[in-house]
């Protein structure tokens, strides 16, 4: 049995649909992504799971508890890490992580234990006692992350957990989560719309546009749907018949100097095809990423201004670490 | 389900929060204490230079000023303190809360009950001021019925505070609405002058504001100055903070984010 069910889940504002008819069902230990542009209604969505919001229609069961039904159990059930800051700045981290596990009904003769867990999980035991004023946007995200999972909840939801951050502190960032997913085998369901995070970090995405499922996927079948890497090579002397009878070459270009293939997993077959290439002067492989998916799939990237480079193609020249 | 040492935990918790903020703003404070002291000061050196000693009710008119000024700090700073539910749904402090495994009412007594704490805590400031430089005599009779006359009004007004900043969205309407609410209350209430002389309809509306029968309350207790009788002050005096608590925690289960 799934640990979040999700029926035909709809939130209506005025003429305003923000949810409609989302259905989904989330297995225990997933990392879980909600993910599309802005207004979405990715936001909306977890704020129906977390009870602050009661759907219009439809429902959702999260770890046995119906979310209209039994509020108070749905919110012993979960943590939630909220876009927004939502620590106090004139208290030390150390208060607020106190506070939070006053309010979610940690034991007492666990409080300490806890929190000196929780601030180690995410290195800021040597800035707990410092107020939270002084925090930079990575310490304080982290330390809010430390805290929704406080009270040991069976499934957290973060909320655009890197909105806002630099990329080496989103990066960062990233560890973390995973940490957390890796060490204590909990539930994280996360929203956002970038798509290295959602890439990174999920071990399934549910696109949402408009507030409707638009597709469920891994992230890995959600790439090879678009039919393999783009392979750019600089060379004299090719042997195309050669390359043509390879059964991974799905497209072969050959115009001036540039041989563009499209190659199915090309990390593992990029030797064999170079070794029929001659003498090649520049290698370049293209994997086609998230951003591309939602181009095909909503017709339109997933906002204005992306910085994942041209076209919608990340772009990793042959030195760069592959992933 | 309730369970009530999580619910006991849950309240102190967020009691203490207010507490704890509230201690680390000294400036709340001393703004809080500066304000009535003005008052006491000027408003009442100025206004008393022109009332013949013992004209109003056998007392000099700053004494007889000091209740109303209790009174006037607690409905200023407790009304003031709902604004600060409208910071917290500005960021995603309040979610933090509304999140937690906590009866939505627990939540709602633990800021009632932060707020008024930080209201005592200007009150007991402005009393020993008072002692010392105003001439006001506080028997251990007078400090016990004053602070329970206090704590009734202060869980009122901060309900009341609570439930405007539940329902408004902005701290400019916040501002507005509590203009409407708070300088009739404050001005109608006998604070300012002795309501025994007053014109009828002056008088039957002093009469239906339950802030008067604060103000009498303290007046008796602190003075021995009385219009309405202590009895009847602490009728209206509790039922209105009972019906404040309840259309604040109304207020606060309905709250939009």
């Amino acid at each position: 049995m799934p640990l979040i069910e999700i029926k035909n889940l709809t939130k209506k504002f005025d003429d305003f649909t923000a949810v409609d008819d989302l259905s989904l069902e989330i297995n225990e230990g997933e990392i879980f992504g909600l993910l599309g542009p802005n207004g979405a209604g990715k936001t909306t969505t977890l704020s129906m799971l977390a009870t602050l919001l009661p759907p219009t229609s439809g429902n959702a069961v999260i770890n046995g508890f119906d979310v209209a039904k039994h509020p108070t159990q749905v919110r012993r059930s979960i943590g939630f890490v909220f876009q927004d800051p939502s620590s106090d700045d004139l208290l030390t981290g150390r208060e607020n992580l106190y506070l939070h596990a006053l309010m979610y009904g940690v034991k007492d003769s666990e409080i300490d234990k806890k929190i000196d867990e929780g601030l180690k999980l995410v290195d800021l035991t040597d800035k707990q006692n410092i107020r939270m004023r002084k925090y930079s946007g990575g310490m304080r995200r982290r330390l809010e992350l430390a805290r929704g999972f406080l009270h040991s909840p069976k499934i957290l939801f973060l909320d655009e957990p890197t909105l806002g951050l630099d990329p080496q502190t989103r990066e960062n960032l990233w560890e973390y989560i995973k940490r957390l997913s890796t060490e204590n085998k909990i539930t994280i369901i996360l929203t956002t719309h970038y798509m290295e995070e959602a890439d990174e970090l999920c071990d399934r995405i549910a696109i949402i546009d408009h507030g409707k499922l638009v597709a469920l996927d891994t992230p890995v079948n959600f790439k090879k749907s678009l039919g393999g890497d783009l392979v750019t090579i600089k060379t004299k002397k090719p042997d195309l018949p050669e390359i043509q009878k390879m059964d991974y070459v799905k497209h072969v270009q050959y115009k001036g100097d540039v041989l563009s293939l499209t190659v199915n997993d090309a990390g593992s077959h990029l030797q064999k095809i170079l070794e029929n290439v001659g003498e090649a002067e520049n290698v370049e492989l293209h994997s086609p990423t998230l951003q591309d998916v939602f181009l095909k799939l909503t017709g339109r990237q997933i906002r204005e201004g992306s910085d994942e480079g041209e076209g919608g193609w990340m772009t990793r020249t042959m030195h760069s670490e592959s992933r | 389900m309730l369970n009530i040492n999580s619910e006991l935990k849950g309240l102190y918790a967020i009691w203490y929060r207010e507490l704890l903020v509230f201690m680390r703003e000294p400036s709340r404070l001393i703004g809080a204490i500066i304000q009535p002291l003005l008052w006491l000061v000027i408003f009442g050196t100025g206004l008393g230079s022109i009332i013949e000693p013992g004209a109003v009710s056998g007392t000099n008119y700053q004494q007889f000023l000091f209740p109303g000024i209790l009174v006037m700090t607690v409905l200023f700073g407790s009304l003031f303190f709902g604004l600060y539910i409208i910071l917290d749904k500005r960021i995603d402090f309040l979610k933090e809360v509304l999140v937690a495994p906590l009866n939505k009412s627990t939540m709602f007594f633990g800021k009632a009950l932060g707020g008024s704490t930080d209201g005592l805590l200007q009150i007991i400031i402005l009393m020993i001021l008072g002692a010392i430089f105003f001439g006001i005599h506080f028997s251990l009779l007078t400090i016990i019925l004053t602070f329970v006359i206090i704590i009734l009004l202060l869980i009122a007004v901060t309900s009341l505070g609570l439930a405007i900043g539940s329902i408004m969205e902005s701290p400019e309407g916040f501002g507005l609405i509590s203009s409407f609410v708070i300088f009739p209350l404050f001005f109608l209430s006998g604070a300012l002058f002795p309501v025994t002389n007053l014109p009828t309809w002056l008088r039957v509306i002093v009469t239906i504001n339950p802030v008067s029968y604060a103000v009498d309350a303290l007046r008796s207790v602190i003075l021995g100055i009385t219009s309405y009788g202590l009895p009847l002050d602490f009728t209206v005096l509790i039922a209105f903070t009972v019906i404040m608590v309840m259309v604040g925690t109304w207020a606060f289960k309905r709250i939009k984010l």
